[in-house]
């Protein structure tokens, strides 16, 4: 069983450069990823055999307000050893882009395809980016902090 | 606010039924077939895009959002407390479960997890494992409703009726209960529902029997199950497939045992994991027989839960299940993800608290029926559209909680 420490020294080991800080206060610990290496990374900690973090529980994309950043949250397990980890990836706010991790665990194509839909995220190298909970002709991305809802949809008034 | 709510265009209907596939670019033979969003077998409104070539199927693409009512939205909008009446509406079919890992996750992140009395816990228990049973009944009616088996599933409806009497003598609602809150609950048990509860248990133990001969083990069943949807224990985990699915393909992994949250290291209860008895490992009938058993292993634990809630923890004059309850819902700024075992599979909650209100920053919820659904395109390709329908319906979907 091993501890966050040392997954992140053999990441920091392995990918000079590619972690950026890590953050204590989260449950479970953090590490904050740069987004360009982010998929060599996970496809490391997927395959390496002393991790094998072969499960992608969650994916949440976060919107930190009009001032600040976007971020992109992984939380890993790996079902053989127990282990959990979340990686934080941040994206600029008016052009946001992370690197799809859809060839790494399927499960990413719909929580990408969330990210994208409710908050504007752009997977780079995703199949299928279309929105997935809301009609494709709706405007805005409803969970940024600066969303304005549109006045009517198809003659349906969206405010009540 | 005009008073004029819809006005009509005919324009407006053009774009009722968005589709990824071109009717232009199909091979010859080849054709769409819309099936839902208010086709019973769906399960709700689910809508499936679905390229036939006679009776196979070549491609399925499931459209969602039907039933979407921003959860997460409203969730950023309301302290933590009252976000739980939101949680129930998620998966409908087992309000409990979901009530009860929200609850945990926001428990844990004020700390007070350790502070919540044992009667608590184990009250919390008893109900999310009737809600279990009542879920996995549920799934496995509408099944059987699905491929042709009527009877078992006026039979598991009337079963059912008992453990939603039940819940609902508890907390007054048949369905979303609001019954769990952040570090306690909203009454204790009413007097005499333990025996009740005993009643009904040595009343459903044998009508599982019946089931199972029923449903389970019918020829006809089997012959529509086994060796249909056949899902690769590999490819199940790189899909994040969680829960009865999951088991169903031969991996012994159930968060009540893994992370061994609230009381379930207390009580002893098996994990039953598809074998392929009937067919190969991780087909439709191995994760309907998966569901079956954990109705007895859920059965097992009530009996447990309610020794102690009649031993060890039992009712007190001055019990007070709210005693605990915080005065203000606050945590420190922290991420936070916490995941339960809900019946459907890994129900997990992302939290992003700011520290300086009650509002939670950021709420998600990872929806097991979202993930789940997700395998729908890999597993029936190539497959009768009959098939088709004995897949989705052993996906045990809520649309509730896909679209939230």
């Amino acid at each position: 069983m091993m501890d966050f420490g040392e997954i992140k020294s053999i990441v920091e080991n392995k990918f000079p450069g590619a972690v950026l800080g890590e953050d204590i206060n989260s449950t479970p610990t953090a590490v904050y990823l740069k987004s360009d290496q982010l998929p060599e990374v996970c496809e490391f900690l997927r395959d390496d055999d002393r991790m094998y973090f072969d499960m992608l529980s969650c994916l949440t994309g976060i919107d930190n307000g009009p001032e600040s950043n976007m971020e992109v949250v992984y939380n890993l397990y790996s079902i053989p050893f127990d282990h959990h980890l979340m990686i934080k990836v941040e994206t600029g706010r008016d052009k946001p882009e992370v690197p799809s991790v859809s060839a790494i665990w399927k499960t990413a194509l719909w929580h990408e395809r969330e990210a994208y839909d409710l908050l504007g995220i752009n997977f780079t190298g995703h199949p299928d980016l279309r929105r997935i909970l809301l009609p494709e002709d709706w405007e805005g991305h409803p969970l940024r902090k600066d969303y304005k809802e549109m006045e009517n949809y198809h003659g349906i008034q969206v405010k009540y | 606010m005009s008073t004029v709510q819809y006005t009509y265009d005919p324009a407006h209907l053009t774009r009722s039924e968005p589709v990824v596939h071109d009717p232009e670019n199909l091979k010859t033979g080849e054709m769409i077939l819309n099936i839902g969003p208010q086709h019973p077998s769906t399960h709700g409104v689910l809508r499936l895009e679905t390229i036939t070539d006679g009776e196979i199927v070549v491609d399925v693409v499931p459209h969602l959002g039907y039933l979407h009512r921003c959860f997460e939205k409203h969730a950023e909008s309301m302290p933590y407390n009252q976000t739980i009446p939101y949680v129930d509406r998620m998966d409908y079919m087992a309000a409990m479960n979901s009530e009860h890992a929200y609850v945990m996750g926001v428990e844990r992140m004020l700390g007070i997890q350790d502070d919540i009395p044992k009667r608590v816990e184990y009250i919390r228990v008893l109900v999310a494992e009737l809600n279990r049973i009542a879920s996995h009944f549920v799934a496995i009616g509408t099944y059987g409703l699905d491929i042709g088996a009527f009877t078992p599933f006026l039979w598991v409806m009337r079963d059912r009726e008992h453990i939603m009497r039940l819940l609902e003598w508890t907390c007054g609602a048949r369905m979303l209960y609001n019954y769990i809150w952040i570090g306690g609950l909203f009454y204790d048990l009413p007097v005499g529902f333990e025996e009740r509860c005993m009643d009904f248990s040595r009343y459903l133990k044998p009508k599982l029997d019946y089931l199972e001969q029923l449903l389970i083990e019918n020829k006809i069943f089997v012959d529509r199950t086994a060796d249909i949807g056949i899902l690769p224990l590999a490819l199940a985990i790189n899909n994040g497939i969680t829960g009865p699915i999951l088991r169903g393909s031969g991996l012994r992994f159930d968060l009540r045992k893994v992370d061994a949250y609230s009381v379930y290291p207390e009580l002893d209860f098996d994990i039953p994991i598809g074998t392929g008895k009937m067919g190969t490992v991780g087909d439709c009938w191995d994760r309907t027989w998966v569901r079956m058993q954990e109705c007895r292993e859920s059965l097992k634990i009530i009996d447990q839960c309610l020794e102690k809630l009649t031993g060890d923890h039992k009712r007190t004059r001055n019990f007070d299940p709210r005693a605990f309850l915080p005065k203000k819902i606050r945590p420190k700024a922290q991420d936070f993800y916490v995941r339960a075992e809900n019946p459907k599979g890994e129900l997990g909650f992302f939290f992003r608290a700011d520290g300086r209100s009650d509002i939670p920053f950021r709420c998600k919820a990872r929806a097991c029926s979202f993930v789940n659904l997700s395998i729908l395109p890999e597993l029936s390709r190539g497959v009768m559209i009959a098939d088709l329908i004995a897949i989705v319906g052993s996906l045990d979907l809520v649309l509730g909680e896909v679209d939230r």
